[in-house]
């Protein structure tokens, strides 16, 4: 359980990144807070000829809002998210906290980074699920400049994006602030990755739910969104019939391989299961008066 | 809650703070790979990638370009195709054919066996090297399933058994049987395998640091195998990251290393990775049984059978065939079962050889025991507990011997108050407020179940352990034992027992175990029998230093030896303290030279002891347990647990606790996490921490002990019955009993209690979960 040999390069700027990823071509990996990649170097599933380590690059570590926007940097920890409260966060966007401690244990979450799961495309990652959740952009640089590319596009299946080569991550907008909003997991044990989760988002407008977002994980091979109970609970009262509804039409719209931690018919029912917990949290949460429950 | 008593207090008995915890906590430990030399090289195993085949070719060249790369060793390279002997043999079975070669040489039965060893200047050169030598495999068809095994791959096929089992069927008002698996799994100690071997060409003596079980047996399957005198081979005591039964068997490496540092007169290092623990070490558990009773209309059981099939794994390792024994000679438990026929079929098949993990062929005894009482309780409509206490064997009952043997003994309970102690483990239930809890969340609506068993044990195996017992120049007491430092506290042990010989407190006792040249004739630690049989060595050893010390202390304070006594660490005249020699004074009067040594009497102040016992003693519990089932995700949460155990003597209470704790923690795992699977092509899928699901904090709930010493054992001095096991014995059949209790299902077929096989049991039709189907829900 130890690495094949690799050439470590260091850039302290995005620029010297990008010209990094040009020297050294498509065996060089970005390391970042390095809590997939390296697991995957010591058991010798990733052979990268050269790392660059990013973790000097400053200017690449914040959270910060643009309008509707929450612009999160790459090189923000899982932990600087999980511990965030401020109005910029807690205005429509308080599921990115909440569903944060979802993330690994501690240690992981206090050295990983956002943009790093982003880049990893794991269809079980939080944040990919939350990119989907809120209609993400993600923004990278390559040699010709920065680009965005909405998340709808970026995940184009398992453990790969829409990057070319010599691009990195450098920003994610999460663009689409809702009141009601919940990510829900489910693994046999804290901190494993998850069998199967679900993500809603909606806001509830004259006792009507408006504005609806459904996304599932741990079904295919990236973030999947669920129209058809999209549309179902689109305009209808907010109440528990309703949750169960979209609940059975997302559990009934997926077709999830077998794995090893659940067969077919058990992830369909797990989608259910979480979607309808995932709506009444979002639910119960988006309209407490009080602050946003669930942050530490 | 600890206490350190003064000198002259008992120390048997007491929560005695553990004598190793400083050196663990203080990052002082010694373990197999803080040991480096000079001029050491490292060893990286080269493992099969196939399930079954026939190897073509091991092409060693490209690894040995690499530089820094130092030897490449294949089968053919070994001297007389070694293979690693059985250690616990099983009268009547025949294994030599099956036995495990060190490397393999035509033909690979199991992924992750050892076909090549590389040796480099650093390890990580090691393993870069190891994935350039080139393997070659025809694939051959595999066995995955012990029930398909037939002809050759059945390994061994015998029964034990007492009493008229076919009349006791024939005339009973019911008969109820019902099929119970357990899944493969295994101990996974946090510190994985690791080997470092000195070699002294001047003097062609081998160190050997890191084999921390049956030391002194390993020296001599070495010693056999390389074809050298066991003088020349030293086997050093370190501490080790948890055992569990895995650790410290002779494994393929327990040769190589040795082998290589004679080979290239260097001292070898290798240290296993989790990655290869988890496809190399012995695998466990994995049985099927067909099991059925006999009972009258009241429940009483009139006979009991059972037909298990054993998946042994590729090949027969050190235990050879002694889980499958234990599971049948251990079957009947705690019960009066007037007649009894077990039979097991002993398989071999393309995955990980197994051997044993905590509480052997118990644990999955125990399972289908149980769960078929929860069945027979279910279907004649009796309470699960009540069924219980009707048919345990009753304290008047006993000793009993049942005519079966294993491990090379009669199976004769001792002694005990089987029923007693489970009217203490339901009363203390109680009064932890347990009901309540039960009614309370019922009440909500969530799916709760409260679930029971009962073990019998076994432990303290002789035939003999040896321990030598020393008093050095300052007056310290120093023993030398055969037991090995696990992380279980048997060093604390040993000193509370060798302390109360000459009252004084523990931190004046040192012990060294596990040193084959302080200690030759140690038999080890494993089958909870270090405390009951070295623990008895040492207290032998100990009296006759103590004789020793009064003898001669007697002639230094000029008093007859019926005058003097030992307290306080010094030798005194009876009633007049301030008369006394220190232990260190009557050293002195020992050494050479002084007058007070006779012509022919032996220097120092020293015993060596060996205890033997002719039959094991049998400690037994109970297990209860509290779990949620959340209908929603099948998840089973364990809300809370207990242990009722009888220890017959607790030399320290504190110890005993975290042995019966930490063995729930494994029950937690063996029943609802940890399993090795396999693809259809014999490619294990769990060979990561992510895969392999160990329990953690978070799923082990907070458990109760209710320590018992109601039944001293009479087979050793101290009274003491091991504790080794009890922790794990029955916990795979409490929690499924509670999970059955929480869904309403009369028992479960099988363990691991997975959210996936809960939620299609759920799923099921009440009217069918009323009647459990023998093809059950698994």
């Amino acid at each position: 359980m130890k690495p094949a040999p690799f050439e470590y390069h260091r850039a302290y700027t995005p620029q010297e990144v990008v010209e990094l990823l040009r020297e050294l071509g498509e065996d060089a990996k970005i390391l970042a807070g390095g809590q997939s990649l390296v697991p995957m170097m010591n058991f010798r599933l990733a052979h990268p000829a050269a790392l660059i380590d990013i973790n000097p690059v400053s200017g690449l570590d914040y959270i910060r809002r643009e309008g509707d926007e929450l612009r999160v940097g790459a090189l923000t920890r899982h932990r600087s998210v999980e511990i965030s409260r401020g109005a910029e966060v807690r205005d429509g966007f308080a599921v990115l906290p909440r569903a944060a401690r979802w993330i690994g244990h501690y240690p992981i979450r206090s050295r990983g980074t956002v943009g790093g799961s982003i880049a990893h495309s794991d269809p079980t990652a939080e944040w990919c699920l939350l990119a989907r959740l809120h209609d993400a952009e993600i923004v990278v640089l390559g040699e010709h400049g920065t680009r965005t590319v909405p998340s709808e596009e970026w995940f184009t299946g398992f453990l790969t994006t829409a990057a070319l080569p010599g691009e990195m991550v450098i920003e994610t907008r999460f663009r689409r602030p809702r009141r009601c909003a919940a990510l829900l997991e489910y693994a046999r044990r804290r901190g494993d990755f998850a069998i199967a989760a679900a993500g809603v988002a909606f806001d509830v407008v004259d006792d009507r739910c408006q504005d609806v977002t459904i996304v599932l994980g741990g079904v295919a091979g990236r973030p999947l969104r669920v129209p058809e109970a999209e549309a179902h609970v689109q305009g209808a009262e907010p109440a528990e019939s309703t949750w169960a509804e979209a609940a059975r039409i997302a559990a009934a719209s997926v077709e999830p391989g077998a794995e090893a931690d659940g067969d077919h018919d058990y992830r369909r029912h797990l989608v259910g299961t979480l979607t309808r917990r995932a709506f009444r949290e979002a639910y119960e949460t988006g309209t407490d008066a009080g602050p946003v429950r669930g942050v530490a | 809650m600890t206490d350190t008593p003064g000198p002259g207090a008992a120390q048997v008995g007491r929560r005695v703070p553990r004598k190793e915890d400083h050196r663990l906590l203080a990052g002082d430990a010694r373990f197999g790979a803080d040991v480096q030399f000079p001029r050491i090289v490292h060893a990286r195993m080269v493992r099969s990638p196939i399930a079954h085949g026939t190897v073509l070719r091991v092409d060693a060249a490209a690894a040995r370009e690499l530089p820094g790369v130092v030897d490449v060793v294949t089968a053919e390279d070994l001297p007389g195709d070694p293979h690693i002997p059985v250690r616990l043999e099983v009268a009547g079975t025949d294994l030599g054919e099956r036995l495990q070669p060190v490397l393999a040489a035509r033909t690979v039965r199991y992924v992750g066996e050892p076909l090549a060893v590389v040796v480099a200047e650093d390890p990580y050169v090691a393993e870069d090297a190891a994935e350039l030598v080139e393997i070659e495999i025809d694939e051959l068809e595999v066995l995955l399933d012990a029930g398909r095994a037939q002809g050759d791959d059945i390994v061994a096929d015998f029964g034990l058994g007492y009493g008229d089992v076919d009349s006791a069927f024939e005339g009973a008002a019911h008969v109820i049987g019902m099929d119970v698996a357990v899944q493969r799994h295994s101990a996974v100690p946090m510190e994985p395998r690791a080997l470092t071997v000195g070699y002294t060409h001047a003097t062609g003596c081998l160190e050997i640091f890191g084999s921390t079980k049956v030391p002194a047996f390993n020296r001599q399957v070495l010693a056999g195998l390389l074809g050298v005198d066991e003088a020349t081979i030293r086997m050093h005591a370190v501490d080790a990251g948890g055992g569990f039964g895995v650790r410290g068997e002779f494994y393929p490496e327990d040769f190589l290393i040795p082998w290589l540092a004679r080979r290239l007169r260097r001292p070898v290092s290798w240290v296993e990775d989790r990655a290869e623990h988890l496809v190399a070490v012995n695998h466990s558990r994995e049985q099927r049984h067909r099991i059925e009773v006999a009972v009258d209309d009241e429940g009483t059981i009139l006979g009991l059978r059972d037909d298990v099939r054993h998946d042994n794994g590729a090949y027969v390792r050190t235990h050879g065939v002694i889980v499958p024994e234990l599971t049948l000679a251990m079957l009947p438990g705690p019960y009066r079962v007037p007649a009894y026929a077990g039979r097991v079929r002993v398989a071999l098949t393309n995955k990980t050889p197994c051997g044993t993990y905590r509480a052997p062929g118990r644990f999955e005894g125990t399972m289908a025991r149980e769960q078929l009482l929860d069945l027979v309780a279910a279907e004649l409509g009796m309470d699960r507990v009540e069924l219980r206490r009707r048919n345990l064997l009753a304290r008047e009952e006993l000793p009993l011997t049942r005519a079966m043997h294993t491990l090379g003994t009669d199976v004769v309970l001792d002694s005990g108050d089987y029923v007693g102690l489970l009217d203490r483990a339901l009363s203390r239930v109680d009064e932890l407020g347990w009901r309540d809890l039960l009614a309370r969340g019922r009440a909500e609506g969530r799916v709760l179940g409260q679930g029971v068993s009962m073990f019998l044990e076994k432990s303290g195996l002789g035939p003999h352990d040896t321990a030598d017992v020393e008093i050095t120049s300052t007056g310290r007491i120093r023993v030398h034992s055969g037991g090995t430092s696990l992380g279980q506290g048997i060093e604390t042990v040993l000193a509370q027992v060798v302390a109360d010989q000459f009252t004084v407190s523990v931190d004046l006792v040192d012990v060294v175990n596990g040193d084959t040249m302080l200690q030759p004739y140690g038999t080890g630690s494993w089958a909870s029998r270090s405390t009951v049989v070295a623990g008895s060595a040492v207290l032998g050893a100990g009296r006759a230093v103590a004789e020793r010390v009064r003898e001669l202390g007697a002639q230094l304070l000029e008093a007859p030896p019926e005058d003097v006594e030992i307290a306080d660490g010094e030798v005194r005249i009876r009633g007049a303290a301030t008369n006394s020699r220190s232990l260190a004074e009557v050293w002195r009067a020992a050494q050479p030279g002084s007058p007070w040594l006779g012509a022919g009497e032996p220097a120092g102040l020293s015993a060596r002891h060996r205890f033997s016992v002719d039959h094991m003693t049998y400690p037994y519990g109970a297990h209860v347990c509290l779990v949620e089932v959340d209908p929603g995700s099948g998840g089973v949460t364990v809300l809370r647990y207990l242990v009722a155990y009888e220890v017959g003597r607790a030399v320290n209470p504190a110890l005993v606790e975290g042995q019966l704790r930490g063995g729930v923690a494994q029950g937690v795992g063996g029943a609802l996490f940890e399993e090795f699977r396999y693809d259809e092509s014999g490619q294990p899928q769990s060979t990561t921490f992510m895969d392999y699901l160990m329990p953690t904090a978070s799923e082990i709930p907070p458990v109760d002990v209710v320590l018992c010493e109601d039944a001293p054992a009479a087979t050793n001095p101290l009274g003491a019955r091991g504790a080794g096991e009890g922790g794990l014995t029955g916990a795979g059949a409490a929690l499924a009993s509670a999970v059955s209790d929480a869904i309403g299902l009369p028992a479960m077929t099988g363990l691991p209690l997975d959210p996936e096989t809960l939620v299609a049991a759920m799923a099921r039709p009440a009217t069918v979960r009323d009647r459990l189907r023998t093809d059950g829900i698994s």
